[in-house]
């Protein structure tokens, strides 16, 4: 009995420790920054991180939030919804994070942002475009960067208009992103007449294609739509080259990085893919001085990097201007105001998306840079 | 129907079933000699398509330039340090729990998938690794308009599979060597009283096992070009399937095993719908297990006593 009673002692002490730890370090702000740092989308986890790490480092050296300073919590999810339920939970009941920046994908996003609306943490998220994100009404979610059905809109626009294509083929990686790009752009385009040849769905993760590009050969497609992610991407391109499928490819805003082109077996398989992505975020004035400081470390500020950066200054001025952690109040300010970040001013409106759509048409060379078509 | 393009489809799924295939061995063999499955097998696999991406760039860097040479150097090098792999994971995790529980070694598996994924990853990085097309061109059949074609690439990938099944079925059909697998296999004790090294032989099959893995490996990032250090998971999934569906344990039933997984997801998915290829394939293996539960060619178990 009496061991017992010790046993709890000890526990309620243990407890009382770890409060009091939590007391200690109240004088920095946790942000926890959410996404595939491992698993095979690991590379996006990269740009995040890099990014969100050097806006971190950039805020405290200029004093921090209202003089406290940001702690980066690494939250990884792997682009699996039920490791990103785990990742939110222990971010907002272990780290206890003022904000989130993430998740990445779109499959990870909705579940989490669930808990964060629970416990009332503001997300932010740099990549998920997928519209359920922020049309559920949550209060607490944000999104900084654009939304598929503006995304498919473009690209449907540009295939009929500007490619003059007759014969699409549509495909996706059955996932809440590459299915739901791939549906949105399929919506615009039959509302403006055309009809896909072909509309199937591929596996994430395999790298033979081959039995689905000759059917897309047998469709006689003259462009293939593809939603998804470069990791399938590329594969996808160097089997429909290798077959003899000269069709036009392009896809979303997934496939910026810099491994779609040895994925796509080089310079020559990547020449004339075309895509939507949203202004590149190195053109911006007010980010020039960063990216020449990512470039000096060695990093090419590519893809998401420099949303995860935008986005930690977002939440930064978010907390510091609504002058509290509360996720509602955070999202609130946010959304009455704005945030001026290295991607210009950030501007959203009562749902959480951005007032401004950006995408457009980028059109990949064979050295793997790619520039705007339109 | 289009015949040039069931043509391909059937190509296709050749192709695919072969590397099926030459994985499949792996589980299929460990799984006969100590009834365990090797779940890190697939990583096996991963590794050794590092390691043919960086000897073909040491070799060219070296100055090698004939394109054969180097591949056959690369297999060379790549299958003996993979071997090297499957021989020290043998030794390090599944030996010292050999006689415990069935599922220690499972777990033990798990953790070494988990351990050289993750070991890939940090020392190379977790973006996508490739290797320049090296044999390009395809023999093509029929005009212009409607032809198939088989790549070289394809080719070889038939070929090499079809030489090294053949091999390793000489291998343990025909030799003193695979009596004492096959020995150890079917009565481990009684082979050891019999004076095999039961230890060595159980350590010999996974060092095959691993070699098959890296002719694999080598011949997929050869033709595809690209991979990860996630790779090994779908494959090695795919290729367990395999074994289990032409009868785990078997050496033809792997290989059986393997085309018809390759041929069913080629044809259903170029046929009917690319979306639940899966779903037609892993049918199949319920069919099978149902009316067949050792599988296609697996002899029914015999309850040890």
């Amino acid at each position: 009995m009496i061991s017992k009673q010790f046993k709890r002692l000890a526990v309620s002490a243990a407890v009382a420790a770890s409060l009091s730890a939590g007391i200690a370090s109240a004088e920095t702000i946790k942000i926890g920054v959410a996404g595939p740092h491992t698993g095979a989308y690991a590379n996006f986890g990269v740009q995040l991180w890099q990014g969100a790490t050097l806006a971190a480092e950039k805020i405290n050296s200029n004093g921090g939030i209202d003089g406290k300073q940001i702690e980066l919590v690494k939250g990884d999810d792997a682009c699996e919804p039920k490791q990103a339920l785990a990742v939110a939970n222990r971010m907002v009941e272990v780290d206890g994070v003022a904000g989130v920046v993430g998740h990445f994908c779109s499959s990870s996003t909705l579940p989490a942002s669930e808990i964060y609306e629970d416990a009332g943490v503001v997300m932010v998220t740099p990549g998920s475009t997928n519209p359920a994100v922020t049309d559920r009404g949550l209060s607490v979610v944000l999104r900084n960067t654009g939304r598929d059905d503006q995304q498919g809109i473009v690209a449907a626009e540009y295939i009929v208009n500007d490619l003059n294509a007759k014969r699409v083929a549509v495909i996706h990686d059955k996932d809440t992103y590459g299915q739901g790009l791939a549906d949105a752009m399929k919506a615009h385009l039959n509302k403006i007449g055309t009809k896909e040849v072909l509309y199937e769905g591929l596996t994430r993760g395999e790298k033979d294609f081959n039995a689905l590009v000759t059917k897309i050969k047998a469709a006689d497609a003259d462009v293939i739509y593809f939603g998804g992610l470069h990791s399938e991407a590329g594969p996808l391109v160097r089997q429909l080259r290798e077959q003899g499928v000269d069709g036009t490819f392009f896809s979303g805003d997934g496939i910026v990085s810099e491994d779609l082109m040895p994925a796509a077996g080089g310079g020559k398989n990547v020449d004339g893919i075309m895509m939507t992505f949203g202004r590149d975020p190195r053109t911006f004035d007010e980010g020039k001085q960063v990216v020449a400081e990512f470039r000096a470390k060695g990093f090419e500020p590519e893809g998401y990097t420099l949303y995860a950066y935008s986005t930690v200054q977002a939440i930064a001025q978010g907390i510091d201007g609504a002058d509290t952690t509360d996720g509602e109040k955070v999202a609130e300010w946010l959304k009455a105001h704005s945030a001026k970040t290295i991607m210009g001013e950030r501007k959203w409106d009562a749902k959480g998306d951005l007032t401004r759509s950006d995408y457009a048409v980028y059109r990949w060379n064979q050295d793997g840079s790619y520039a705007k078509a339109n | 129907m289009d015949f040039h393009i069931l043509f391909q489809q059937l190509v296709n799924g050749l192709t695919l079933g072969s590397v099926y295939g030459l994985i499949a061995v792996g589980y299929t063999m460990v799984y006969g000699i100590i009834g365990m499955i090797n779940f890190a097998h697939g990583d096996i696999y991963m590794i050794s398509a590092y390691l043919a991406a960086i000897f073909m760039a040491l070799l060219f860097s070296f100055g090698l330039d004939s394109v054969p040479l180097v591949i056959v150097c690369t297999l060379m090098i790549t299958m003996a340090i993979t071997a090297v792999y499957g021989w020290s994971i043998e030794h390090v995790a599944y030996r010292p729990l050999r006689n415990s529980t069935r599922l220690a070694p499972l777990i033990s598996a798990i953790g070494v998938s988990l351990i050289l994924q993750n070991y890939a990853q940090i020392s190379q990085g977790a973006g996508t690794q490739s290797v320049p097309t090296l044999i390009e061109g395809a023999l093509r059949f029929g005009d212009d308009n409607a032809f198939f074609q088989i790549t070289y690439m394809q080719m070889m990938i038939i070929a090499v599979s079809a030489v090294s099944m053949g091999a390793l079925t000489f291998l343990i059909q025909r030799t003193a060597y695979g009596r004492k697998c096959r020995a150890t296999q079917q009565d481990r004790t009684m082979a050891s009283i019999l004076g095999i090294n039961t230890d060595f032989t159980i350590s010999s099959v996974f060092v095959i096992g691993a070699i098959m893995a890296a002719i694999a490996g080598m011949l997929v990032t050869l033709t595809y070009g690209s991979f990860d250090f996630y790779v090994g998971f779908i494959v090695g999934i795919k290729a367990f399937t395999a074994a289990v569906l032409g009868g785990i344990g078997s050496l033809p039933g792997a290989m059986l095993g393997g085309l018809i997984l390759g041929l069913s997801e080629s044809l259903f998915s170029g046929f009917i719908n690319t979306d639940y290829k899966d779903v037609f394939a892993f049918s199949i293996l319920v069919l099978v297990m149902i009316f067949k539960p050792s599988g296609l060619l697996g002899k029914p178990l015999v309850e040890k006593v």
